[in-house]
């Protein structure tokens, strides 16, 4: 059982002082994995896969860069004010990105209530919406899966996240 | 196909208007219009339908008398036993043509000669030739077919011996529902909307929040708020054999919009002509053609664009 | 309660929209799971959405297992010189022994029952058949073994439907609610040129376009029109051209001249729905998550199971999942809605 900190938002802290360099790599890692135990989004993305999306978690002092491409997934981390020009934008807190990811909150629920702003080019976010929806136990579980001897610690993270979810429905 | 004979229609009026001038339009139309049928019958609100029960068979007499073929239109949408009531209404003159808008109508018809209005849904060859063995003989399309879907169901319906008819003028019909959006718009509801629809002779204008005209709402249908204008696209529909043309009435000139048409029909004047005469009737909204170049509806296009 | 209790156990009809969510659904309680193929032959052709023939041999497979159907809806209507794509559709459907396919367009019902009179068909709540004439017309012409009732009726002309036709009722029960006539809407072609009735979109993303103000207001718009706003904080809905804020002389402000943004729940409703005859209770949202799939089957699963043991039927609270937070019971309950 992962001891959770006194400040049930320290792990997002954490996040917010923690150093791009050092999360290039499991960004890298986490972008190759998925790409290659669910090769079925790429057939989901269609054109979209050669669409460039930024990922905005409003509460880091960051920015996820995504570019699915079927032949070399990228997912990187940058800083907001360096964001490259992108086709869409998924903008929400740092936790409601991830339950959505996690598979356990509804988008459109998300998005009704404002929690979750979309800008750009709209149909590729349906489409990369529905693509990462169709991974069983969610994206999220599928990646923890595959960090090889590192899973146990995704996997306390992640249900830290989860847990957190649990107890406030509307983070923002 | 090209020297068939192509025929003007004057579809049902679609609003509302009073009793007596609805009657003094169609004797007007009787007396003056080179139409060749005219479409009489409530199609969206059986509420409204016995408001012109004092005039209709006048109407239709007069009409006959003018040398015109009288078809008479069914509801676009049944489900109150009123609305069922009447559909079985119309669709007992067994002796006469009735327009079927609805499956409730085709149910009715089927075994003898029938025609489908345009709030039907005939999308392709498979429901003209079912329809066709169901004694259909003339089918409105959809408003929203594409051309090339045009062509192909001209060539299906000449096997079958049926004719194809298009909407060529007049505001289109969008969507039906079950909800009046008149009577919702002065906060009231269908049972009691004490027939304000008559307010608007071509319909209610909605509004984008932004201040573009966008809709127009008539009862519980929802009308393009831009006037379909087919003229530019005539010559290429006679050529694909569409044999019948639809004016759909407004509270302008139909008896111009339909002088205009026919002249262009006997090729004695060409599209930018008849575009011109239909251009001076003022009509206070654009025309729009999209639909039939596989664009969005609200658009006008140059004729040109049609494959 | 008991003894009010006139009507046999109901089928769950469940949406997915992948693979996954149909085992969600399945797995949920769901007696039947509806879906669509990837591309214009069903009514939600929406971008990474629904399945592959092969992926639908699979999920026919995982649902017959665990003893629930599987419905494949092939309703839309094709345009004159693209029928092939429909046929290829419903050749599918039997390969992959689905449980029944959903119809709409008389052409495609003629050609299916022409071509596969062993296959079961069901009437697409985009036929629109609203009164017993027209039910009655697409059965006796086309074998129809139940129809999807449009959601404009009372839970008492459902009644009366019920005792004038010769096949089973499927109706509504909560997801989006659609204002207009199914099957009859060309708003959506009228603004995009993308049509509901033959490309199976409604409201296309690609036309979509959410801006934000420097007030925080939030504008929606569908191709060039603008189709609603919501200020700063305001829940706000999908830019669907019958639920959106326009201005008319007969109104001193903007107002929802169709629908206000909100979602069909009959939760309140099943056993009189059940009473009237409905065989057959759908949730829409095939183009929503896992997570809502979940969520409402589970609650359905439940309150339809406590309803059949003679218990109050525990509603839990779904309205989160709902379009602008709010829901209605829409036509069902009185006339008073038209």
């Amino acid at each position: 059982m992962l001891a959770l900190p006194a400040d049930r938002l320290s792990l997002v802290s954490l996040l917010r002082y923690f150093p791009l360099p050092l999360l290039q790599p499991i960004l890298s890692l986490i972008g190759t994995q998925v790409a290659r135990s669910q090769p079925e989004i790429f057939l989901r993305l269609g054109p979209h896969a050669q669409k460039t999306f930024i990922i905005d978690p409003t509460d880091l002092p960051f920015v996820l860069l995504l570019k699915p491409r079927p032949d070399a997934p990228a997912l990187s981390a940058c800083r907001r004010a360096e964001a490259p020009p992108s086709h869409a934008r998924i903008a929400g807190t740092f936790l409601n990105l991830f339950r959505l990811i996690d598979g356990s909150l509804d988008g459109d629920a998300l998005f009704f209530s404002r929690d979750l702003r979309v800008t750009g080019d709209t149909e590729a976010v349906v489409a990369l919406r529905n693509a990462l929806d169709d991974i069983d136990g969610g994206l999220v579980q599928a990646v923890t899966g595959s960090f090889g001897p590192l899973s146990p610690i995704a996997a306390m993270t992640v249900s830290h996240f989860r847990s957190l979810g649990g107890r406030s429905s509307h983070e923002r | 196909m090209n020297d068939a004979r192509t025929e003007l229609t004057l579809g049902p009026n679609l609003f509302n208007w009073a009793p007596d001038r609805w009657r003094d339009f169609y004797f007007r139309i009787a007396d003056e219009a080179p139409v060749a049928a005219v479409y009489l019958g409530e199609t969206i609100c059986s509420k409204r339908a016995p408001l012109f029960d004092e005039h209709y068979e006048a109407v239709a007499e007069r009409l006959r008398s003018a040398g015109k073929t009288v078809v008479h239109s069914t509801l676009g949408e049944t489900a109150s036993q009123i609305d069922r009531r009447l559909v079985g209404e119309v669709c007992q003159r067994v002796s006469e043509l009735v327009e079927a808008n609805d499956s409730s109508a085709a149910y009715h018809l089927r075994g003898r000669q029938h025609h489908i209005g345009p709030l039907m849904n005939v999308y392709n060859e498979e429901t003209l030739r079912f329809l066709a063995a169901k004694g259909a003989r003339n089918i409105c399309l959809p408003a929203e077919l594409p051309f090339a879907s045009v062509g192909v169901l001209c060539a299906a319906a000449a096997a079958e011996g049926v004719t194809i008819e298009l909407q060529v003028f007049g505001r289109q019909s969008l969507a039906l529902s079950a909800r009046c959006y008149h009577a919702r718009a002065h906060g009231r509801t269908k049972d009691t909307c004490r027939f304000i629809c008559d307010r608007d002779a071509d319909g209610l204008t909605l509004t984008t929040l932004d201040g573009k005209p966008f809709l127009v709402v008539n009862g519980i249908q929802t009308l393009s708020y831009e006037y379909a204008n087919l003229v530019q696209e005539v010559p290429a529909l006679k050529a694909a054999g569409v044999a019948r043309y639809r004016l759909s009435p407004h509270s302008c000139d139909m008896v111009q919009v339909a002088s205009a048409f026919r002249d262009l029909l006997d090729e004695e004047i060409a599209p930018p002509e008849a575009l011109a005469r239909l251009e001076a009737l003022q009509l206070g909204a654009p025309f729009a053609n999209g639909f039939l170049h596989g664009q969005p509806g609200h658009r006008w296009t140059s004729a040109e664009s049609l494959i | 309660m008991n003894d009010d209790l006139a009507f046999r156990r109901p089928e769950l009809v469940c949406p997915a929209g992948t693979p996954a969510s149909l085992r969600t659904a399945v797995d949920a309680g769901a007696d039947a799971v509806y879906c669509g193929l990837q591309n214009a032959t069903n009514a939600r052709n929406f971008p990474g959405l629904n399945f592959s023939p092969d992926e639908l041999q699979k999920s026919v497979a995982y649902a017959h297992a665990r003893g629930a159907k599987v419905l494949l809806a092939v309703n839309t209507f094709p345009p004159a010189g693209r029928f092939r794509l429909w046929q290829d559709a419903i050749e599918v459907a039997a390969a992959s022994a689905v449980d029944a396919i959903i119809v709409a367009d008389m052409g495609v019902a003629a050609w299916a029952s022409r071509n596969f009179p062993e296959l079961r068909l069901h009437l697409s709540v985009q036929a629109g058949a609203s009164s017993p004439e027209a039910i009655r017309f697409h059965c006796e012409e086309f074998g129809i073994k139940r129809v999807v009732l449009p959601r404009i009726l009372t839970v008492a002309e459902i009644a009366a439907i019920h005792r004038q036709i010769p096949c089973e009722i499927e109706a509504f029960v909560f997801g989006n609610i659609g204002m207009m006539a199914e099957g009859r809407c060309s708003l959506t072609n009228y603004v995009t040129g993308i049509s509901t009735n033959m490309d199976g979109v409604c409201s296309p993303a690609a036309d979509v376009r959410f801006e934000e103000e420097a007030d925080g207001a939030l504008t929606s718009r569908l191709g060039p029109f603008v189709i609603d706003r919501y200020a700063c904080g305001q829940s706000g809905g999908y830019p669907t051209i019958c639920k959106g804020r326009y201005s008319c002389a007969a109104q001193a402000e903007p107002y929802y001249a169709f629908e206000e943004p909100r979602s069909l729940n009959l939760s309140a409703l099943l056993p009189e729905l059940m009473r009237a005859g409905v065989t057959a209770l759908k949730i829409e949202g095939r183009q929503r998550s896992r997570a809502y799939v979940k969520q409402v089957v589970g609650a359905f699963r439940r309150a339809v199971d406590e309803i059949m043991a003679g218990k109050q039927a525990s509603l839990a609270n779904l309205i989160a999942l709902t379009e602008g937070h709010k829901e209605t019971q829409g036509a069902f309950r009185s006339k008073s809605w038209r």
